[in-house]
């Protein structure tokens, strides 16, 4: 142990174990704190019955960097890739939808499907570009900023004027319209609907979904894998990649507050009171526990202040975990079919439903699913011969009217059952145990406020220019030396490493100075 | 057969404004419109003897004060008397009055929060901020962000400094106000529900969106960019009812020798090699004229009047999906006396002078919405209630008045088929109840009541699903988006053919701005003396 670091990140999350590897491999000292027992953040694999792990928090990867795998030298073994996502019908006929492909819904819509992807994918390409750089800033002189500006204008202009004016229209509109404009089949509207909702508080009606879909599809086109062993083994590459470059980690290590002296930050301090000093601390918590609690309003510009409180992140899914004796019964499905990913989602109309429950602070009566058997691929996760279930379930408010007490979550696991025993008679005799994790729980486990993966509602008025909040969309905290690396900031939540990398880049771009 | 300059299609308030800059400019204008009466959606018409209803549009606020000015409306009649407030009566028993006198408004916040009552100094200079922001692009014509040529690239680099002057910290603050729910934005300043409540109304208005939805924190600028004798943001009743904007328009376009016919509905617009001839009336009789307007909406002017094969394919898909909804409905009512409403202490201001809403909660305004997207009318709704004949005695006979009901959320369909009279009557008596809840004896004064629905309204004025906007004020439906992206100019793609309705920008309100932009774009057209003002920056 040394006592001067020359950086300190704070969570061992996947953005802060991606910053803290590429810091070290620029010759930086870098020590990281984990509040948990384990590294990983949301990115975890953990026992939750007997025998029986899962992904804890996020379970599908579909994000993730190929230049952040590249400079981590990371080497993810996967249990399965390129899933396909089947819509689940009642009586067994299943929509089911793959890169441009679909089956299970009439030529038209077909043909349809590949033109909406082809146009989808264009234009998520072209976000994609200014997801894994730091925003320019806007209003100023600097000529960074106005080349950076001028190259998404040029951008934007080189798709062609039909491209370009489509991407203008789309890009503030909701995915409930676009879908209807387009498709017939309801599975197929009610599985793109979900989709584009998936960690949001936002239903398909609402304006801003087309984004959050881009966002999705942004990287990798949305192509859906998982790795062995879970999420947890994804963290654990980049932990090994981090230790390897010389990062140290501490984990049972709580962060209690972020040092300040004169406006600079200069070290952290723990629970315990240990304290760590260096010139540079990088935050992988979200912005209002690291501006909030971390640091402490005095510290701030009051209107600094007002805008991390008004960031708004408040999550609506919940996580369910089941321990199965054997696969649930689903009409029509091969052996292949259980697994992929598999989507409660009727039509646009059912989704856009469960999410009214949600604006007045009740949980879904009929929730919509996205259920992954991802013991089927990956043996380790289950003993032998069983399997479990690993699905992201929404709306479940944060702020539930009752608090989450014991007879609310009784009733959303009845409501989540029932509608599970629609697709799958049987599903109360193969399960042995079950877990749900509601966004307060995500929020105590993973420290993150609100329990919202992506740190922060991603909608335009959270996004790039602006995120976290107006006036700090460039990880530089307005402390000297402090800066975020985590999903509240730019681009947003998904494994994918980016905020980590480009967080990096920033600080690394500093020293130069 | 005379042959004319330029016909406008509808004599709505955009159609007359815009004759009228045509005619004021030398050219030989007729004005068609399909109705015994002109004034499309601003009227005011006698449906019970001896009462004037302002039976669609009832209050007057955006029209832009350069055309007011330019086409001397005053000359022609025009008057504008400002009110008051609004009071917002709660399930309690309580009331929350806003005041046109600032000390009055904090007062009356403060007995409801404190800390509202401070912050909505803030509000207020924030929000006017973005309103003086976006006065600034009402008269003008939308750039073309695709297009290369040099007016455009002005324009859009006219649009960008604009933007700019703001500065860092303001232009992030423009761009989150542009793009948020209003139930968010008013969430940063204010904790008390009902105060919520009271300023959301305004971002839902005509809209088919809730108050939580994105993008209804720019809806709430559609109805602060006005002014009442230069204060930014009053609202005013036009004396003799909203008829008397429509007249004041035809008088100023008769004044530079422009003709209007009435119950001359169109059948068709003819088209030759992609080139406007002239129309056809539905009585067989063909107008001819180099220039045709339509100030109908996009989806009648594209869809009813025209041969889908003289348009683009893919501009006959986008006007086909263009979001025009029925969202809104209304209720005019005629009353034998002035209600009393209880809940407001004796001799308050504001009772006959405000703008009377009578939800409370940021949920039911929610919940009225999830009726809508059911397919249904909401069963507790938001009414937007005034009674003009309170400020104005030309409207009914003494003593008695005229109370308009606006009412959302109402669906053009029920559940995807036609309203049955059943449902009218249903939905008429939800609003009555509501407003019954409030004032116990307003139910015996009631003489007459004429309830519309959306498709009462397309039936009456044309207007495609009855949208007050002539199409949804989301982003994908805004500025060079509006109507559809490439055709945000007025131009029609057919040669000769012009847009001047609400459906173009700047959207709709009784504002004249899309009936005036066009003018201007037919005039650079035709290389005649443009005598539309382009205002830039009245602040």
């Amino acid at each position: 142990m040394i006592d001067k670091y020359d950086a300190i990140v704070i969570g061992a999350g996947h953005n802060g174990l991606v910053c803290s590897a590429l810091l070290a491999k620029a010759g930086k000292n870098v020590l990281v704190l984990e509040a948990n027992d384990q590294v990983g953040g949301a990115a975890i694999t953990r026992e939750f019955a007997d025998g029986y792990s899962v992904s804890a928090c996020a379970h599908l990867l579909y994000k993730m960097q190929p230049q952040v795998e590249k400079d981590l030298n990371l080497n993810i073994n996967l249990a399965s890739d390129n899933l396909s996502t089947i819509v689940l019908s009642e009586v067994g006929e299943h929509v089911t939808y793959c890169g441009n492909k679909v089956t299970g819904v009439n030529e038209s819509d077909q043909k349809n499907f590949a033109e909406f992807f082809k146009r989808m994918t264009r234009f998520s390409d072209l976000l994609n570009t200014y997801l894994n750089k730091p925003p320019p800033r806007l209003g100023t002189k600097n000529k960074k900023d106005l080349f950076t500006l001028a190259m998404l204008g040029f951008d934007l202009r080189r798709m062609g004027k039909v491209e370009m004016r489509e991407f203008l229209r789309l890009i503030g509109m909701n995915i409930y319209d676009e879908l209807d404009e387009r498709f017939e089949s309801p599975l197929l509207k009610g599985g793109l609907s979900l989709d584009s909702v998936l960690g949001t508080h936002l239903g398909p009606r609402s304006p801003n979904t087309i984004l959050t879909y881009l966002f999705r599809m942004a990287g990798k086109h949305g192509t859906l894998s998982t790795p062995k062993g879970g999420m947890g083994s994804v963290t654990k590459a980049m932990s090994d990649s981090a230790k390897a470059a010389g990062v140290e980690i501490i984990t049972n290590a709580k962060v209690k507050k972020v040092i300040i002296e004169k406006g600079t930050a200069t070290g952290v301090e723990l629970n315990d009171g240990t304290i760590y000093n260096s010139e540079i601390v990088v935050s992988n918590a979200d912005p209002k526990k690291t501006m909030l609690e971390l640091v402490g309003a005095r510290n701030v510009e009051t209107r600094f202040t007002h805008r991390i409180d008004n960031i708004r992140m408040k999550g609506n899914a919940a996580k369910l975990h089941i321990a199965l004796n054997k696969l649930p019964t689903i009409k029509g499905f091969s052996e292949s079919d259980y697994s992929q990913r598999i989507l409660i989602a009727p039509d646009e109309n059912y989704v856009e439903r469960a999410f009214n429950s949600a604006k007045y602070g009740e949980s879904s009566p009929l929730p919509v699913l996205e259920i992954t058997f991802p013991s089927i691929k990956d043996s380790s996760l289950a003993p032998s011969g069983c399997h479990v279930m690993s699905a992201v379930v929404q709306y479940a408010p944060y702020q539930q009217k009752s608090d989450w007490n014991e007879e609310a979550r009784t009733n959303f696991k009845n409501d989540i059952f029932s509608v599970l025993k629609q697709h799958m008679p049987d599903i109360e005799n193969c399960c042995l145990s079950s877990e749900i994790l509601t966004p307060l729980d995500l929020e105590k486990e993973f420290h993150i406020t609100g329990g919202h993966w992506h740190h922060g509602e991603l909608t335009l008025d959270q996004f790039m220019f602006v995120r976290p909040v107006a006036g700090s969309a460039q990880y530089q905290m307005p402390i000297d030396g402090l800066y975020l690396c985590g999903a509240g900031s730019h681009p947003g939540g998904g494994i994918s490493g980016a905020s980590g990398r480009n967080a990096a880049q920033v600080i690394l771009k500093r020293e130069k100075r | 057969m005379k042959k004319y300059d330029a016909i406008v299609v509808g004599a709505g308030h955009n159609g007359l404004a815009n004759a009228a800059f045509l005619a004021k400019a030398g050219m030989d204008v007729l004005c068609v419109e399909k109705n015994d009466y002109i004034g499309g959606a601003a009227v005011s018409r006698e449906l019970y003897q001896d009462w004037k209803y302002s039976n669609c549009s009832y209050v007057c606020s955006l029209l832009r004060p350069e055309i007011y000015r330019n086409l001397e409306l005053h000359k022609h009649g025009l008057q504008i008397t400002p009110y008051g407030g609004s009071v917002q009566f709660m399930e309690n028993g309580d009331y929350f009055g806003s005041y046109h006198d600032p000390e009055a408004a904090h007062r009356e916040m403060a007995r409801h929060s404190k800390h509202d009552a401070d912050a909505y100094t803030r509000y207020s200079t924030d929000t006017m901020r973005q309103c003086r922001l976006i006065r600034n692009f009402l008269l003008r014509t939308a750039p073309d962000p695709t297009s290369f040529k040099p007016r455009d690239i002005k324009e859009l680099m006219l649009l960008g400094n604009k933007f700019l002057e703001l500065g860092e910290d303001r232009l992030y603050e423009a761009i989150r106000f542009w793009t948020m729910s209003v139930a968010d934005y008013l969430g940063e300043y204010f904790e008390t529900d009902v105060i919520k409540t009271a300023l959301s109304g305004s971002g839902i208005i005509g809209t088919a969106l809730g108050i939580h939805s994105p993008g209804t924190a720019y809806v709430l600028l559609h109805h602060y960019m006005g002014d009442v004798d230069g204060n930014v943001g009053s609202w005013g009743f036009a004396r003799g009812g909203m008829g008397a904007v429509s007249n004041a328009l035809a008088g100023a376009l008769q004044s530079y020798g422009g003709e209007i016919r009435s119950e001359s509905g169109v059948d068709q617009i003819i088209v030759k090699n992609n080139r406007v001839q002239g129309v056809a009336l539905e009585s067989g009789e063909e107008i001819y004229a180099p220039v045709v307007v339509s100030n109908m909406d996009v989806k009648r002017t594209f869809l009813n009047c025209m041969d889908e094969k003289d348009l683009p394919a893919s501009f006959y898909n986008r006007i086909k999906n263009f979001k025009i909804r029925g969202s809104s409905g209304k209720l005019n009512i005629a009353l034998d006396g002035m209600p009393t409403f209880p809940a407001l202490p004796p001799g308050s201001e504001l009772i006959g002078h405000a703008d009377m809403h009578f939800i409370d909660s940021m949920e039911r305004m929610e919940r009225a919405y999830d009726d809508w997207k059911d397919g249904t009318w909401s069963k507790d709704p938001y009414i937007d209630c005034t009674i003009p004949s309170a400020v104005d005695p030309t409207m009914t006979p003494p003593g008695k008045h005229f109370m308009s009901c606006f009412v959302q959320y109402c669906p053009a369909q029920i559940e995807g088929r036609a309203w049955t009279s059943e449902e009218r009557d249903a939905f008429t008596k939800s609003v009555i109840d509501q407003i019954s809840n409030y004032s116990p004896d307003f139910k015996d004064l009631i003489l007459h009541v004429e309830t519309r629905t959306p498709q009462d309204i397309e039936d009456q004025i044309g207007i495609t699903e009855g949208n007050i906007f002539h199409g949804e004020l989301t982003m994908d439906q805004l500025l060079f988006n509006r109507p559809v992206p490439g055709y945000a100019q007025y131009r029609a793609p057919v040669n000769g053919l012009y847009m001047c309705g609400s459906s173009t920008h700047p959207g709709g309100g009784v504002m004249a701005a899309p009936g005036a932009n066009a003018a201007r774009e037919i005039l650079y057209d035709l290389k005649l003396k443009n005598t539309v003002p382009e205002n830039f920056g009245d602040d």
